[in-house]
């Protein structure tokens, strides 16, 4: 396939942006999205000019570095995964895809696609752990039964990847669906209830802080996650609040 | 320099106990005034970082992704093993350490894989306290899953993505650290070189990626946890960003190298499918529970499937090849990873591989579909079910199973694995070899450490499945935060590590040297032309089989584009900005040096052991004609290689093994 990018070229944090169109030929539809960008990047190189930068590393959607803005959709047109597991199939030959940064105002640009995800990162600090040093002589891991629906509803939240679609996706730039996880995951588990109102309490607080918006419950980051991380945790996560504040 | 791996004294059981009972300890008061470095926070970084900030050193760590939850740790997919025998099914210490040496072929040290044995338990302990929600069976109580290799079920797991929700947990015991200010978290920092003040290291030389800013970090001992080096392949089932800088920095400041030519290939990754191909994407292992590997068993079969013109699923019972299991008959299609993946190799390269390319085998579920069907149905209470019924029910077992990776491989294929076979290929997958250290995890380098992937230490010539996690976070959680405390007892009275020195002033000189040859130099390829050229002759040459001509040409090939890379590499961009280019630049000069000691150490050993396959070492008859032969009168010991310049030229140590407590036996699985 040919195809023409328009892509945004940013030099730095501070530096205004800008759409620039490249044009790829001999796309097979077999390759990925990021291997069409490596083609890109190729040729930029070889034509002496600086490629674009764009965060990647495990291409197999579970690092959640990857984090293009594709033709108006977080991770792109397909559902369930993320970029760097996007096939070109999903193009037609002669298209114009347009490529962006995830955009919020808590995830600032550092250059052309890649953005900065620290907010994510203080907000797992604010509360996102059990407090438990390393022993060794913790109790025995079977002397604590758990359901299996329980430990199974745990996991499902527990596999966000921290990609930030969710926050790209929603138009108030919310990061409810990616706390609430974290929040459920340990709510679900008898090991987090000990400090479950400090959690939730110190996790949203943080939030807010960070300037991420309010969930007006569109669902639109639902429908974007590349893990299929549901509603239902956003829900819990408010019961939860609801309850820390109660007692 | 003579090697001493500071084996403890006294029967192996009893070693680790007695060790930790006569070191010598820091008290908490002054591990405050200690600081230690951390360099890679995956599943060994991270349960290191961890652990020590919990003890109260205060630790700054090293990361090039924008997150500990990204490192490469983050993709392992299958489990984790630990010999709790909550199966009943007849696992102890003892049989996890022998498992671990025998499926390393001999080529392990007995004390470390013994102490990883005794630990493995308290992982499992530990990660469930912090929250890590493992799979349970119904009554509530751990579930476990058998791996390749072995025939005790011990494998621990959390659905596909156990590599995720290990380091999710060590992750977050690294954020509450975090946020007590016990750890200093550098994001997107790369370790460029290790600095060394009176032969002890003291500090690092970090480029910050977002800035390009070089800067300097000392501390009183520094930990590198970089992980494996499997992209000198180019392509391999590692992230785009796994590299050896930092193992390979301190290699030549004084750390020997060991075991180089000890890679594993895994057997079932999805085979690749043209040039522009970037990586390569593990099935995990866990398939091979359920999945049945075969092969046309007639070769105009074999051709007219590469052709298109026959379909998997046309075949016959008796037209089908299920090699593993006629080779094999104990392990069947459980053979340990090198088995299976030259015995892939060995059927392709006769002509009977199953796509275009004639790089690919079958992963069969059609039986394991009907025999969950069946049990199901049963289950369930349903009499004379219908095929169609039996196939649905044995299906939706498949799919709570294996799903996601079903899933994944659709998505990559565009073929529905539940109809059509899947098509697997062996692909690089995890370095055995690493840097050289001692029982204490600490390299030849004074106050250097190196754990998890990026040392040698546990797996000898090839690892099991599940056991790279169990070794990350052994060495993170509960090895290292013993032994290193031994030595910093001696340093309680140091005081800080300045930065303002001749010795951090060298090392800071030669990084800005380096970067400025890329930025300045006049060439005409990108980094990956190289990067592609070394990949192709490491598999061609270095790869599955081995042999001493192929070697020795690699060695030079490997030599002409290194001396072709330094000419002719363009980098584009300039230094003080984030620059992917020169950031890969750095890595692939490296890979280009590493390739050829690799080359050299896999000429060097004239025998056969796990993923190290030398063709001119095979049983010539009897019942185990055609596989691997060990030499271990000539060749058990551990090969360190010692930096002199040239890698050409590198100086080989050997560590003679001993083996007091396993008989050393021919590995047989059939
Ligand atoms: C697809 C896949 C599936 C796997 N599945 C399993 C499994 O089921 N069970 C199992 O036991 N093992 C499995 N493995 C192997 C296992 O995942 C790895 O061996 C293990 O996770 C390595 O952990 P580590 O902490 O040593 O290194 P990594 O996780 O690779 O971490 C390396 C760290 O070092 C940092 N780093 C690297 N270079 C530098 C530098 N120069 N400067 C600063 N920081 C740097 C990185 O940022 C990162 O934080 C799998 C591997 C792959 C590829
Ligand atoms: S909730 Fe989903 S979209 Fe949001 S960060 Fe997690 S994985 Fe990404
Ligand atoms: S690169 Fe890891 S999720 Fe896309």
């Amino acid at each position: 396939m040919n195809l023409t990018l328009k892509i945004w070229r940013q030099k730095d944090s501070n530096a205004k942006g800008q759409m620039v169109d490249y044009k790829v030929t001999d796309i097979s539809e077999h390759m990925s999205f990021l291997e069409m960008m490596d083609v890109l990047n190729e040729q930029l190189v070889n034509a002496g000019e600086e490629p674009v930068a764009f965060d990647h590393d495990c291409r197999e959607g579970i690092c959640g570095m990857c984090s293009m803005y594709i033709n108006g959709e977080a991770h792109g047109p397909d559902r369930g995964i993320t970029t760097c597991q996007l096939h070109m199939r999903m193009f037609n030959d002669g298209d114009t895809i347009t490529i962006e940064p995830f955009r919020a105002a808590a995830f600032p640009v550092i250059k052309d696609l890649v953005v900065d995800r620290m907010a994510f990162e203080r907000i797992q600090q604010a509360g996102g752990y059990i407090s438990v040093n390393t022993s060794g002589n913790t109790q025995d891991a079977n002397s604590l039964p758990i359901s299996k629906h329980a430990a199974d509803e745990a996991m499902d939240a527990a596999t966000c990847i921290g990609c930030g679609a969710c926050v790209a996706t929603c138009k108030n730039s919310s990061a409810m669906l990616f706390v609430g996880a974290k929040v459920s995951q340990y709510a679900l588990l008898p090991q987090g209830q000990v400090e479950a109102a400090d959690r939730v309490k110190n996790m949203v607080a943080q939030m807010d802080l960070e300037g991420f918006g309010n969930c007006t419950n569109t669902g639109a980051c639902e429908v974007e996650c590349p893990k299929g991380i549901s509603l239902e945790n956003i829900a819990r996560m408010n019961r939860e609040l609801m309850k820390a504040n109660i007692s | 320099m003579a090697l001493d791996s500071k084996v403890p004294k006294g029967p192996i059981k009893d070693k680790w106990t007695d060790y930790k009972n006569h070191i010598d300890l820091v008290n908490p008061a002054n591990k405050r005034h200690i600081d230690i470095i951390v360099v890679g926070t995956g599943l060994a970084g991270g349960s290191a970082a961890a652990t020590l900030a919990e003890l109260g050193y205060n630790v700054k760590a090293f990361a090039y992704q924008d997150s500990p939850r990204r490192a490469h740790s983050i993709a392992a997919q299958g489990g984790i093993n630990a010999a709790k025998n909550y199966q009943g099914d007849g696992d102890s210490t003892y049989r996890l350490f022998y498992d671990t040496v025998k499926g390393g072929d001999y080529r392990s040290r007995e004390a470390n894989v013994h102490r990883l044995a005794e630990v493995s338990g308290n992982i499992i302990d530990q990660c469930v306290a912090q929250g890590v929600p493992f799979a349970r069976d119904y009554g509530g109580l751990l579930d476990n899953r058998s791996f390749g290799g072995v025939l005790v079920s011990r494998t621990f797991y959390a659905k596909g993505q156990t590599g995720q929700q290990l380091l999710l947990g060590a992750y977050s015991a690294m954020n509450r650290q975090i946020a007590r200010g016990k750890i200093e978290m550098f994001n997107r920092h790369e370790m460029l070189d290790v600095v060394k003040v009176d032969g002890k290291a003291r500090g690092i030389i970090a480029r910050n990626l977002i800035t390009g800013e070089i800067e300097r970090h000392s501390a009183h001992a520094v930990v590198i946890a970089t992980g494996g080096y499997g992209n000198v392949y180019f392509l391999s089932t590692n992230a785009m960003g796994s590299n050896a800088t930092a193992a390979w920095k301190i290699h030549k400041k004084g750390a020997y190298f060991a075991n180089p030519c000890y890679t594993q290939i895994h057997p079932t990754c999805i085979p690749r499918s043209g040039d522009y191909q970037s990586k390569l994407t593990l099935m995990s292992e866990s398939l091979r529970n359920d999945g049945r590997i075969w092969v046309p068993a007639k070769i105009e079969d074999a051709q007219a499937i590469q052709q298109g013109k026959l379909k998997p699923t046309d075949l016959a019972e008796e037209d089908r090849d299920y090699y593993l299991e006629r080779r094999y008959p104990a392990f069947g299609n459980l053979v340990p990873r090198d088995v299976a993946s030259r015995a892939a190799k060995e059927r392709c390269d006769a002509g009977y591989g199953v796509n275009a390319t004639g790089e690919a085998v079958y992963l069969d579920f059609a039986a394991a579909i009907q025999r969950y069907g069946k049990e199901q149905a049963k289950i369930q209470n349903i009499d004379n079910p219908s095929e169609g019924k039996i196939y649905e029910l044995g299906q939706a077992i498949v799919e709570a199973k294996y799903g996601n990776l079903f899933q994944m491989y659709e998505k990559i294929v565009d073929e529905n694995p539940y109809k059509t076979p899947m098509m697997i290929y062996p692909a690089t997958h995890y370095t055995m070899g690493g840097v050289w250290v001692d029982y204490n995890l600490m390299t030849t380098v004074e106050g250097l450490y190196c754990i998890g992937e990026a040392n040698f230490s546990d797996h000898g010539a090839n690892r099991l499945g599940a056991s790279a996690l169990m070794q990350g976070l052994a060495d993170g959680y509960f090895v290292l935060p013993y032994t290193i405390g031994d030595y910093l007892s001696d340093d309680i009275r140091t005081g800080k590590i300045p930065t303002d020195t001749k010795e951090f002033d060298e090392a800071e000189k030669e990084v800005k040297g380096r970067i400025d040859f890329f930025i300045n130099n006049n060439g005409t390829k990108s980094v990956d032309h190289f990067h592609k050229r070394l990949g192709k002759v490491m598999w061609d040459k270095v790869g599955m089989a081995r042999n001493e001509k192929g070697l020795k040409e690699a060695m030079a090939e490997i030599k002409a584009i290194r001396e072709e890379f330094w000419k002719e590499v363009k980098v584009p961009g300039s230094a003080d900005e984030m620059n992917t280019e020169l950031e890969k630049a750095g890595r692939v000069a490296d890979f280009l040096e590493l390739g050829e000691l690799f080359a050299k150490d896999a000429l060097v050993r004239e025998e056969s052991c796990g993923g190290h396959f030398r063709e001119e070492s095979v049983e010539l008859d009897g019942p185990q004609k055609g596989e691997a032969k060990r030499n271990d009168k000539d060749f058990a010991f551990v090969s360190a290689w010692e930096y002199k310049g040239e890698p050409a030229d590198a100086v080989l140590h050997k560590e003679e093994l001993e083996f007091n407590d396993i008989e050393l036996k021919q590995r047989s699985y059939k």
